[in-house]
């Protein structure tokens, strides 16, 4: 009888102010975010060779690819094992732009991004009646068919036609990089700056009506419906913002590495991609990171140790192991059943 | 007010409401019956996810089964379901909230409208808490407090009551009877708790096997011997 006399007074306790969305811990979250860039920004590059940079760089590029496939998976429950085609749509239009116009690289790779949202929002279109198992299988078929469509046409080297292809390769058929940024550390301080709008972008998201409305449909999509969620345009909006932030990181990869392989965008990428979100978290935006790092960088530092850097994915299997083991220890914890 | 005319909807060889004629008046109605009676399917039918064999269902004037599912939430229908529906990641602020924004047009007042949905319920003390923290109680609570924000016009709760101990249910049935006049929005609830029924409603709908049994002042429904037979044995209802 307590527990009802407690809550007799059906107005309960009044309350009259809402507490803003910048309390202490978001403040406490940005401290931390900034002195992560900061520190990423001018204290990383001081320490390290061009090598490094090189490979933080690759870091911070899949990171946005990561934090845009954990912001499906984790916040809308879509599972795509198509983003790393995607990511390649973006090199590709961004190389094929950069070579036939002289327009300025930020505009190449704003481009790149919208033409890889339509993209992208068209791959999704399945997403609107498939789930789980089935939806991955679709996207990573898409990704499949991308790379047969990639192997035939290749990156353009600045040739003519729709493939922009030259028939003698020579040294011209390189990216061209921003004015700002031409060394490699600068291309690297210009990546960081531009993951950190990506990741704003979905933040804003996120804490807005988009966000509640992609939690709502995670956790159930009719009852997303009985509240008035427009279901088909909010998952189409998930996959368009998630595809625009991967196709700006493929448009950053193509000044990255200026010639970029096909087999970078290998199928089994898209498998790793996931593998490593999982691992690296999808609760926040700091899993992006995490998975970019670790698909990035633990590589190199395997080699470096003198191993193979193959066992990086023996370290990712054991990894998401491992994650998902704890999780469902501390959900059973919580009490929370998923 | 609800009505419901000549409704059919059958699954394969199923028929789970047959040619049920009713009115819903407004205030606060019940809708019982027997597991497998039809209540659910029914509250599907208003909300859209069965589309009727035939039948046709109008709300104040209103021709439910003309629009889209997700647009009936803005024309002003609410439900709960059996199972919990709030969002264990989200306060229950902005579980209110995600409801509001996305059936109410216009963003002046919706503090206040979210947080005198909140207030309605009991749950000021916990509003800015995760649900994920709450108890079952709370949580149903948290339901009731998404079902009723901004202008609902029909709310249908679908088992509030259950799995919840009798003084807890005493408070729902306490929030539920104030829907009415403080929300202005009529409410049909679906319970298997006749205590919560009779609290909470005047008028009372029974269903059994897909077919109305009978309707009309919940005292007098539930005194019915067709109701008393079909729904509950011989035993005389407490």
């Amino acid at each position: 009888m307590t527990t009802l006399d407690a809550h007799s007074a059906l107005a309960g306790e009044p309350v009259s102010t809402v507490p803003s969305r910048f309390g202490r811990r978001s403040i406490t979250q940005a401290a931390i975010a900034a002195a992560v860039f900061l520190i990423a920004m001018f204290v990383l590059p001081a320490l390290t060779s061009t090598f490094w940079v090189k490979n933080f760089t690759s870091a911070a590029i899949l990171s946005i690819v990561a934090g845009a496939t954990g912001l499906l998976y984790g916040r809308v429950g879509l599972v795509s094992l198509g983003q790393i085609a995607l990511y390649g749509v973006g090199t590709w239009v961004t190389m094929r732009l950069g070579f036939a116009t002289d327009w300025p690289y930020p505009v190449l790779v704003l481009i790149a991004g919208v033409i890889t949202a339509v993209i992208g929002v068209l791959l999704g279109l399945p997403a609107l009646r498939l789930q789980g198992l089935y939806l991955a299988l679709v996207t990573l078929m898409a990704a499949a068919a991308f790379l047969v469509i990639l192997a035939d046409t290749k990156f353009p080297t600045g040739g003519p036609g729709f493939k922009g292809l030259v028939v003698e390769v020579t040294n011209s058929d390189s990216m061209r990089r921003p004015d700002v940024a031409e060394t490699d550390f600068g291309f690297y301080r210009y990546v960081l700056v531009v993951a950190v709008i990506m990741f704003g972008l979905a933040l804003a998201h996120l804490v807005s009506k988009p966000g509640r409305a992609w939690a709502s449909i995670r956790h159930s999509e009719a009852a997303a419906l009985a509240t008035g969620v427009n279901t088909t345009t909010y998952k189409l909006w998930a996959w368009g913002l998630a595809s625009f932030m991967t196709g700006i990181a493929g448009g950053l990869l193509a000044a990255h590495v200026r010639s970029p392989s096909t087999f970078t965008f290998g199928v089994e990428q898209n498998i790793i991609l996931m593998a490593v979100v999982v691992m690296g978290g999808v609760a926040t935006l700091w899993g992006g990171v995490v998975a970019g790092l670790l698909v990035a960088v633990l590589p190199e530092l395997l080699q470096k140790w003198g191993f193979s850097s193959e066992w990086s994915l023996i370290l990712f299997g054991t990894g998401l192991f491992a994650n998902l083991l704890i999780t469902s220890w501390q959900l059973d914890k919580a009490g929370i059943k998923e | 007010m609800i009505e419901v005319e000549d409704l059919t909807v059958r699954f394969g060889g199923v028929t789970s409401v047959n040619q049920v004629t009713l009115t819903f008046p407004a205030g606060a109605c019940g809708l019982i019956g027997p597991n497998g009676a039809g209540k659910t399917t029914l509250f599907n039918v208003l909300s859209g996810f069965v589309r009727p064999e035939t039948g046709r269902v109008s709300a104040f004037g209103d021709d439910l089964l003309a629009m889209p599912d997700y647009a009936r939430a803005r024309w002003g229908l609410r439900r709960t379901f059996q199972t919990e529906q709030a969002i264990e990641a989200l306060t229950v602020y902005d579980n209110v909230l995600a409801v509001y924004e996305h059936t109410t047009k216009g963003r002046a007042a919706r503090q206040a409208a979210v947080l005198d949905a909140i207030g309605l319920v009991g749950l000021g003390d916990v509003a800015f808490a995760r649900v994920g923290t709450l108890s079952p109680r709370q949580r149903r609570l948290v339901e009731v407090g998404r079902a009723v924000v901004g202008t609902p016009r029909v709310v249908l709760l679908d088992e509030p009551g259950a799995g919840l101990p009798e003084a807890e249910t005493e408070h729902l049935g306490a929030v539920i009877r104030t829907i009415p006049d403080q929300v202005g929005a009529m409410v049909v609830l679906v319970e298997h708790d006749m205590s919560l029924v009779k609290a909470c409603c005047e008028w009372t709908a029974v269903l059994d096997f897909g077919r109305l049994l009978a309707s009309g002042p919940t005292a007098e429904v539930l005194r019915d011997p067709e109701v008393l037979k079909a729904y509950l044995g011989q035993e005389e209802l407490q």
